[in-house]
């Protein structure tokens, strides 16, 4: 069944069109990769989904009901799509178990007590259940993007975005998160995923996109688009990337 | 070479007590309505909208640019001229020191906001926060901790203004100054001691200022 | 419904203008005194000598930590009675105003020397010079440029803090407001114009001051904040 259907998306910033028209339907369960050089859009087609940034045109439908335009009617699609960022975006001046039941408490409202039992198990579902009464500025890049994957997590989000989740982090620390995105995508969390990680996408996704000048340029399997490319810009863009053996 | 003669002031302890309660009063009213009006005059200066950022810049422009003196003297003698009523000194002196750094503070809460980054905003919109929630529970938390020393300069200067209160013969400690030295021809000891028992309710405060200002340079 | 009219307070605008007049004296004597006293006092605070650097801060934080009007009635009323000469209020004023001034640029003056950085020390000494030279020559010039926007904030305030000599009688800008309004039993005229002529004044000299700002940061200065 289709979670989100979006249609004819466009985005310009400064007179610059960033997206020129993005189709794009996700059911549930899969698992997309966006791929795409720098300046190609990737981040504005994920921050577009779930109205970070409003479009400036086309239409974002979520389970059949087309998202308006009115602030409080996004902010009930905010808590149905759920974003992991690339600076981690953790609150500084929560612990990482206040980070995580900050969403249940202020916006869902839960209870407090029914709001840390949530949060424990979800920073125990990444692997931090020892690290909950730390603050942020005391966690690892990786652990800080795990605590920010559990904040999201909590919401029970529909749709998982995640903004190049490993870009800030030094190399040894991506595959402490890497796994974890695996693991959620093996329960079968539905996701969308904008990433450099090739190898990773290869592994995890169900689908890749390629974007190039504000368009879905390609798409297909892992298999189609990483392996066997057809068009010329993807083919040039992954062997630009050819360190990452697939 | 003057003869100093405190005894004439500790005679009168009783007159400065009364002073320095006046002083507390009005120092309250006007930190408790300075810095809260300010907080909402610093949100109409952060606002994207026209209606919320002109009014508010011109309460700000016009506050911070007229002596809080003149302001005082005009709620208490020009005011009431449209109103039915007559203001108190304390009314006059409390709106015009309150209104002066509600201006002040606003600008530090303008600025204490904006430095507050984006991410912080895109982490508890993305988790379907109001604008409100957001300013409640992610933002405010972090700027106020920025704007303490900010605020807490504001205060003193909140306090060292209640003074300005004895222009319209508001009971504070300077007018009782006054009173003593009046009654007792010892000038030198009244507003001596009126300008140690400030230093000694203030220094405290000024060095806490310091302490603030390191810590936080530390933490950033 | 209240019938405003200005004309009787029109009718005594050289009396305006004679306040005004006033209160930019004290504003300008205040000023040049009090950066002349502000930068010994910053040299003396930053000077190695305890003899020397202590009795400055004690006067800087006293200054800080008591109220202006405090110090005016000080001034005015018992400092003439310990040393035995007559103060009119306008010296009154100008030595409290230089005195608080002076505290407030002292700490302007070592934040700025001390914001130049040691190589700017180090060149100056490397080529011969003496301690005294290079601070005179070399890092005062360019402390000083940093300093001028803090040096137009403190004009602006001393020109509200003035308003605090109508209280003993010193005829500034004030002061003719008040004789105004008993005069023409038009307080709310009087007050109005007085407030609105300390605005336009005001904030035509911070606007001057953001200009200056904005061209410095433009030439490459940084300033100190």
């Amino acid at each position: 069944m289709t979670i989100l259907k979006v249609s004819g998306l466009a985005k310009r910033f400064a007179g610059h069109e960033v997206l020129r028209g993005i189709d794009l339907d996700v059911t549930k369960g899969e698992r997309i990769a966006v791929l795409g050089a720098s300046g190609s859009g990737k981040s504005t087609l994920l921050r577009c989904l779930n109205f970070m940034e409003m479009p400036d045109a086309g239409t974002v439908t979520l389970d059949g009901k087309t998202i308006g335009r009115r602030e409080s009617e996004l902010t009930l699609v905010r808590q149905r799509i759920g974003m992991v960022f690339q600076q981690f975006n953790l609150f500084p001046h929560m612990t990482a178990l206040g980070n995580v039941m900050e969403g249940l408490r202020t916006v869902r409202r839960m209870p407090r007590d029914q709001a840390r039992a949530r949060a424990e198990k979800e920073l125990a579902r990444v692997g931090l259940a020892d690290k909950a009464a730390n603050y942020p500025a005391h966690l690892s890049g990786g652990q800080k993007q795990r605590v920010a994957i559990a904040r999201a997590l909590a919401m029970d989000p529909e749709l998982l975005l995640f903004d190049e989740p490993t870009s800030a982090l030094d190399p040894e620390l991506v595959g402490e998160v890497l796994g974890v995105i695996r693991s959620l995508a093996e329960e079968g969390c539905t996701m969308l995923l904008v990433t450099h990680e090739l190898g990773f996408a290869y592994h995890v996704a169900t689908r890749v996109i390629f974007l190039a000048d504000g368009m879905i340029h390609e798409q297909g399997t892992p298999d189609e688009v990483l392996k066997h490319p057809k068009k010329e810009r993807t083919q040039s863009f992954l062997a630009r990337h050819k360190e990452f053996s697939l | 070479m003057h003869r100093w003669d405190f005894a004439s002031v500790l005679a009168n302890t009783d007159a400065l007590l009364v002073g320095a309660i006046g002083t507390l009063h009005i120092f309250a009213i006007c930190l408790v309505l300075g810095l809260g009006l300010g907080l909402v005059v610093g949100l109409g200066r952060y606002a994207q909208s026209r209606w919320l950022y002109w009014p508010a810049t011109a309460f700000v422009e016009f506050f911070r640019n007229t002596p809080v003196l003149v302001q005082i003297l005009w709620f208490y003698f020009a005011l009431p001229i449209l109103l039915p009523f007559s203001v108190s000194p304390l009314a006059a002196a409390s709106l015009g020191i309150s209104l002066n750094s509600a201006a002040f503070s606003a600008e530090i809460y303008r600025g204490g906001i904006q430095s507050i980054e984006r991410g912080q905003w895109d982490g508890a919109r993305a988790l379907g926060m109001n604008w409100r929630q957001a300013m409640r529970r992610i933002i405010l938390p972090q700027a106020l901790k920025r704007m303490m020393p900010a605020l807490t300069n504001r205060a003193i200067e909140i306090f060292k203004m209640s003074t300005l209160a004895s222009a319209v013969a508001y009971v504070e400690l300077l007018q009782q100054g006054k009173l003593i030295a009046s009654l007792n021809f010892n000038p030198i000891e009244a507003y001596t001691a009126v300008a140690v028992i400030f230093f000694v309710f203030l220094w405290p405060l000024v060095q806490f200022t310091y302490v603030l200002e390191r810590r936080l340079a530390r933490d950033e | 419904m209240y019938k405003w009219d200005f004309t009787p307070v029109l009718a005594n605008a050289d009396l305006l203008a004679a306040g005004l007049v006033n209160t930019l004296k004290i504003t300008g004597t205040s000023l040049a005194c009090g950066l002349v006293l502000g930068l010994a006092l910053a040299l003396l605070r930053l000077s190695k000598h305890r003899w020397a650097s202590w009795p400055a801060g004690f006067v800087i934080e006293v200054f800080r930590t008591t109220p202006p009007l405090v110090q005016l009635f000080w001034f005015f009323f018992a400092l003439p009675l310990i040393v035995g000469i007559e103060m009119t209020p306008f010296m009154a004023a100008v030595v409290t105003f230089s005195i608080q001034s002076a505290a407030f640029f002292a700490e302007v003056f070592r934040a700025g020397i001390v914001s130049i950085e040691r190589g700017q020390w180090d060149g100056a000494r490397a080529i011969g010079m003496t301690h005294g030279q290079a601070l005179r020559r070399i890092v005062l010039p360019q402390a000083v440029k940093r300093m001028i926007p803090a040096f137009m904030e403190r004009t602006i305030e001393l020109m509200k803090t003035t308003t605090l000599v109508a209280t003993i009688a010193y005829a500034d800008l004030l002061y003719a407001a008040n004789e105004i309004s008993q005069k023409t039993f038009r307080p709310l005229e009087t007050f109005t114009v007085v407030a609105l002529i300390y605005f336009v004044v005001i904030t035509a000299f911070s606007l001057v001051a953001r200009r200056l700002e904005r061209r410095m940061a433009i030439s490459g200065e940084s300033t100190v904040h």
